[in-house]
């Protein structure tokens, strides 16, 4: 009996592809020979349209990328406009920015993981508890800025709106309550069987091979190597807070899960030292203007996205526009490696490593 | 495309040039031809109420099942799927007005709810996806990308609004719109659905 | 905190015979001429022996009489980063440059999007078809006389 190869559509509609991604899989029965990704499905011009508008504007389009976690995408763009015009921020805002930063990672990894999870079969239940949560940090959002997901709550130069007085009594509840939440999806999830069996050793990625093909992130970490941005390369007061970072051993999927899982725990202490140190004080410096002017240069300050390294590399011309604005995203380089980390498994491998990966369409094609 | 075993040792993206160059000659075309809205039948003018003067009961009998379980089809494309997605969990809870199945094949769906912008390269994908939903179905266009191409209406690979390729039915705003508002429009729908009879305006001749 | 080198620094650290390549140096990064030829040996001697292995973006820019191919590099041992320019493409004929994607697996999707959106082609890369518009897009729209 001869068998032949069949080659097939996956996407850009389909309920585990998160977002609109397309693959050309090749398969011999069950196992996957070869994949080719398409993407492109989401590709707005964020670029193009940054170079007609001003500098306060684009940080509209810049929390649009990656959606599940605006206020990182704006910390870095407006991080890089400040090393660019020399604009010294103030205290209270640099404080806010970072309260507001770690609380948009515990937000963005609650979403990875529910939808891996949700991936392996686990139906809807830890997806809920962790959508929960999520719920909860957006109400804390909605006090301080007025919007759920896309906030525009940076500008050059420290923050736009103070907290409110109801933000910090509701911010404390939530940090008494989500390390016992934790408890409970890790004691649901962790020592499971079923997640043991499907994640460990599938989708082994090397640690030179990582960094070779210009991974950073939690997928980094997973692979067993110590690179984060917030301790090796500190901006805004990253250097006055102390945390650890958790490494991978295998690199694995079942090691990006976990990475994932001690992360949100380490970025609840972050928070609890940020609301020891703030002080109260002005949030925005008095002499930053309206229209911001930088002088001729350029200018590239990476940060340490949930997804990986996210930098902004803006060029002016002396104008209230920039004259070249792009985006390095973390999530395009992450789906370097996928056709090499899913051939030789099984088709039902190939969602959960997707997953692993966590990938946010707004993102990869901006 | 099927290949001998023996002859695969090169990858798959080096033979699939001829295909994608075909799937981008579709691209071009809808992007010359659709440029005009396309027009959906608006059930609110007085005329239409006059003619049937009077819902029998058949109709509302049947108006009544249609609107109570109306099934969208999973079709989140941007930021407000996210919105879609929490406003089918647990806090605003879709469930209670009847959308209960998030369904992912389309021939077992009502409802198409479009979340998030619209490019050209998307747009083949929506009408195939339309034209395989089996008749009743009804579209809500989430959001303003999907209403009007919102904040990206001057792109060069932005669809303005897609009413310009599928008929839309309730219009949503917001960048994103709170999920008590989608919630708002999914009630507009029901109203909307309740004013069908057979003798005047019959659900299903959208085309 | 990472260290980036400024233009003397960067001198200073590569050999000898890579000191024809440099065309000048700035504040902050130095410019090469596009030689193909050599260019690649260079950028192998820059990741094996001085340890710039995390390539962290290559990008472009289109100044109106010439366009620029930007890298930004990274050293995870020794926690530096450096900044270098490669302009191309004189009097907007015919832009193109090596590609590095023999040395660095992750210069592969970057070169495809800037082939797609700028038009600079990447010479030796393993597969220069468009990534994120479809096939025959008229144009390349990040240019600066791109008509919408």
């Amino acid at each position: 009996m001869s068998t032949e190869l069949v080659t097939m559509n996956i996407g850009p509609i389909h309920p585990s592809t998160h977002g609109v991604f397309r693959m050309r899989v090749t398969f011999d029965g069950e196992t996957i020979i070869d994949a080719e990704p398409i993407i492109g499905y989401l590709h707005r011009g964020s670029e193009k349209l940054a170079e007609e508008r001003t500098y306060t504007q684009i940080v509209t389009l810049t929390d649009r990328m990656d959606y599940t976690a605006s206020m990182t995408n704006n910390q870095a763009y407006i991080l890089s406009v400040e090393k660019l015009s020399g604009i010294k921020p103030a205290e209270r805002g640099v404080w806010l920015r970072m309260i507001a930063a770690e609380l948009q990672r515990v937000a963005a990894h609650s979403v990875a993981i529910g939808f891996l999870i949700n991936d392996l079969g686990a139906w809807h239940t830890p997806l809920l508890y962790l959508l929960r949560e999520r719920e909860k940090i957006l109400e804390l959002f909605e006090m301080m800025c007025g919007a759920r997901i896309t906030n525009s709550y940076l500008r050059p130069g420290g923050v736009f709106m103070d907290a409110p007085d109801e933000f910090w009594p509701a911010l404390n509840r939530f940090l008494d309550e989500m390390p016992e939440r934790l408890n409970d999806i890790e004691n649901l999830l962790t020592d499971n069987e079923i997640i043991i069996s499907r994640t460990q050793n599938v989708a082994v990625l090397d640690k030179d091979d990582a960094i070779n093909a210009s991974i950073t992130g939690p997928m980094l970490r997973a692979s067993g190597i110590d690179w984060d941005l917030r301790h090796r390369n500190p901006y805004d007061f990253y250097d006055k807070v102390s945390f650890r970072r958790p490494l991978g051993t295998v690199g694995d999927n079942n090691d990006r899960y976990l990475v994932r899982l001690h992360e949100i725990r380490e970025s609840l202490k972050i928070i609890e030292q940020c609301l020891d140190l703030i002080e109260p004080g002005p949030i925005k410096p008095e002499e930053v203007p309206f229209l911001v002017r930088p002088p001729e240069g350029d200018s590239y300050v990476p940060i340490e996205a949930p997804k990986g390294e996210l930098g902004f590399y803006l060029v002016s011309d002396g104008g209230i526009s920039p004259f070249r604005c792009h985006v390095r995203a973390p999530s395009l380089m992450n789906l370097t490696l996928l056709r090499d980390m899913v051939i030789g498994y099984k088709i039902a491998d190939l969602f959960v490593t997707f997953g692993s990966v966590d990938v946010n369409m707004g993102e990869v094609d901006r | 495309m099927e290949l001998n075993k023996k002859d695969f040792n090169y990858p798959l993206y080096s033979q699939t040039s001829e295909i994608d160059i075909e799937e981008g000659d579709v691209i071009n075309k809808m992007k010359r031809e659709n440029v005009e809205e396309i027009p959906v039948d608006d059930l609110s003018s007085n005329d239409e109420l006059k003619k049937s003067a009077f819902v029998t009961s058949v109709d509302f009998l049947l108006n009544w099942a249609r609107k109570s379980s109306i099934f969208p089809a999973q079709f989140g494309l941007a930021c407000c799927a996210f919105e879609m997605i929490a406003s089918a969990a647990s806090r605003f809870d879709l469930a209670r007005f009847g959308a209960e199945r998030f369904s992912a094949s389309p021939r077992q769906a009502d409802l198409m709810i479009v979340a998030g912008t619209v490019t050209w390269k998307m747009a083949p994908a929506i009408r195939t996806m339309y034209d395989q939903m089996s008749d009743p179905k009804w579209v809500i266009s989430m959001g303003v990308c999907a209403t009007s191409g919102g904040p990206y209406y001057d792109s060069y690979s932005v669809v303005p609004g897609v009413n310009k390729i599928v008929p839309v039915d309730v219009y949503v705003p917001g960048c994103p719109p709170r999920p008590d508002a989608l919630l708002y429009g999914l009630m507009q729908l029901h109203e909307k659905i309740r004013r069908y009879s057979l003798k005047g305006k019959s659900a299903g001749n959208n085309d | 905190m990472t260290k980036e080198l400024t233009g003397n620094e960067i001198k200073s650290t590569l050999n000898e015979n890579y000191h024809s390549l440099i065309d000048s140096v700035e504040a902050d990064h130095i410019v090469l001429k596009n030689k193909k030829e050599k260019l690649l040996s260079f950028f192998e001697n820059l990741k094996n022996e001085k340890k710039f292995n995390l390539l962290s973006s290559v990008t472009s820019v289109d100044f109106l009489s010439k366009f620029v191919v930007v890298y930004h590099f990274t050293s995870i041992e020794k926690n530096e980063s450096i900044v270098i320019k490669i302009p191309c493409g004189e009097s907007r004929k015919e832009p193109s440059v090596i590609s590095i994607t023999s040395v660095w697996r992750g210069a592969e999707l970057q070169e495809r999007e800037i082939y797609d959106l700028m038009g600079i082609y990447f010479d030796n890369h393993p597969n220069m078809k468009r990534l994120l518009l479809w096939e025959n897009f008229d144009g390349h729209p990040l240019r600066k006389d791109f008509v919408n």
